[in-house]
């Protein structure tokens, strides 16, 4: 590489400068992700895809191990929602709507009871959003019987895309609240999809914004402090959003918003919420009656 | 700023189901093994404030018990740690005190060689031990790191910094402390890499140190 797209690619700071650069050198936005955190971990892009490719694989075991537990969760709250989902789906298999809809919702609360129940997954870009981005790529990769390649390939777009968040705003409910997990889990998977349909840069893009533009203002309000409710149903309802950006942006729709001002707002609005509903479990879901009732319950588990 | 890497955002692989409360948990365990440095008979953890109220729920304390045996944050032994830590005698205590971080831990070694280590779990995976039984210490398991108790007295550090630069370690970070005049003083050293048993040998001849500890940066 010349030396001088070296020092472009370690400085670019938003989408619009990166759509450009990437158009500019005909690339991929995958391959542009892949060229800066090659430059920046001083490893080879054929060491990052070996990398990638051991998270796809911890991503698919996580997905099957999900499917198959007969396990509820510590707190007993969560887990076996992703069979009642399969079966559902395996019944109507047939019907075209719950061919690519079933399996997204089955696949995604899959992973994330297999979190609740301490199994292995990957994180993406939290643990409370693990299920979603695995869930959209792989249903859609076993329906529309895509390459192992492609998949890797879009998981760099949803990685790049989350970083490229994060070095705005901190991934995480007790900073942002849920539209910086959930949302940008979203984010990045509604990115990833559009890549895995062929679908150009701006597509991408756009497909990100759309997805982030329609999470903002989410809120972070465990019961009990708890990954569980409403974070294992939210990454089904996360995962059909990301679906349903990337949708809209491979038919052509654009974002009115740009995806950068998406992010300012994302964390002016993170700056603005209460500290309650940021992952204190002192506000909205977290103290209804019920709520109130399942912590005590929790918490008279004690330890050892 | 820290640079973030696609691989912080996708990953890491981890024990459920959540990075600050579980995998936090494992790499505090993992890190304040290393600092005590032998096999422990019997720990104490003390738990605060959001550790302690929804612990139970993340596997915080299986987190910290599969931290202490070794266990990286991907293992799935974890979830029963319980059973494979039988030879250890494990108590936990919870505690609220708001001076401490939300998710603060007090591991104490009891024993031969008792010792007291605090950290906290910052978010994200990422982890600081904040002290070593009286000691101030600023430790995340980012570096390799050389920590050492001894009696304070003129020209230790360059002692130990000789012996380190023999072998062209960059050192990245040096911090010491001492209860008082004379007594005993601790250091802690970051490096660039691991030094190598040669260079511990050498460093634990030094007379009157009292406890060397040589480990590797957490894995990431």
């Amino acid at each position: 590489m010349h030396l001088k797209s070296e020092k472009i690619m370690k400085n670019i700071g938003s989408f619009q400068e990166l759509e450009k650069i990437a158009d500019k050198e005909n690339k991929k936005l995958y391959e542009v992700f892949q060229e800066i955190e090659s430059l920046k971990l001083e490893k080879s892009t054929d060491q990052l895809r070996d990398l990638m490719e051991d998270h796809l694989k911890d991503m698919e075991k996580s997905i099957k191990r999900g499917l198959e537990s007969p396990h509820l969760s510590i707190s007993g709250m969560s887990g076996m929602d992703s069979k009642k989902l399969s079966d559902r789906y395996e019944k109507n298999k047939s019907t075209p709507f719950n061919k690519l809809f079933g399996k997204i919702l089955s696949y995604s609360i899959a992973v994330s009871e297999e979190n609740q129940r301490m199994g292995k997954i990957v994180a993406c870009p939290t643990a409370g959003s693990c299920g979603i981005v695995p869930a959209v790529i792989i249903a859609y990769s076993e329906e529309f019987n895509l390459s192992q390649e492609k998949l890797i390939n879009s998981l760099f777009t949803a990685g790049g895309i989350g970083k490229f968040a994060a070095q705005e705003v901190p991934l995480s409910g007790a900073m942002a609240g849920c539209q910086a997990e959930c949302g940008v889990a979203s984010t990045m998977a509604a990115g990833a999809l559009v890549e895995l349909m062929d679908g150009s840069n701006s597509m991408v893009i756009n497909a990100a914004a759309l997805a982030l533009k329609n999470s903002l203002g989410l809120v972070c309000d465990p019961v009990a402090g708890l990954v569980e409710v409403p974070c294992i149903k939210r990454n089904g309802f996360y995962a059909i959003h990301a679906a349903t950006a990337a949708e809209m942006a491979l038919a052509g729709i654009k974002s009115i918003i740009p995806m950068d001002e998406i992010i300012e707002s994302m964390k002016q609005i993170g700056n603005l919420m209460p500290q309650s509903l940021k992952e204190s479990s002192e506000g909205g879901l977290a103290i209804t009656p019920t709520a109130c009732k399942i912590t005590k319950n929790i918490q008279k588990l004690g330890f050892n | 700023m820290k640079y973030i890497s696609i691989f912080d955002i996708v990953g890491p692989t981890m024990i459920g189901p959540s990075s600050s409360h579980t995998a936090g948990a494992v790499r505090l365990g993992l890190l304040a093994r290393k600092i005590y440095g032998e096999k422990p008979e019997s720990i104490k953890f003390t738990i605060y404030n959001s550790f302690a109220k929804t612990g139970k729920g993340h596997g915080t304390d299986k987190g910290l018990i599969g931290g202490i045996l070794g266990f990286n944050v991907d293992d799935s032994r974890i979830k029963n740690a319980y059973e494979y830590a039988q030879e250890i005698n494990i108590e936990f205590k919870t505690a609220n005190n708001t001076n401490k971080h939300p998710n603060a831990v007090d591991i104490e070694f009891s024993g031969n060689t008792p010792m007291l280590i605090s950290g906290n779990s910052l978010g994200a995976g990422e982890i600081q031990i904040t002290s070593v039984n009286s000691y101030k210490v600023d430790l995340r398991g980012d570096f390799p790191t050389l920590l050492l108790i001894y009696k304070d007295q003129p020209g230790m550090i360059w002692k130990v910094t000789k012996i380190i630069q023999e072998k062209n370690i960059n050192i990245a970070s040096l911090n010491c402390e001492r209860v008082e005049k004379g007594e005993e003083a601790f250091m802690s050293i970051c490096l660039d890499s691991l030094l190598p048993a040669e260079t511990i040998d050498k460093i634990s001849e030094i007379s009157e140190i009292y406890i060397v500890r040589n480990f590797d940066a957490l894995e990431k």
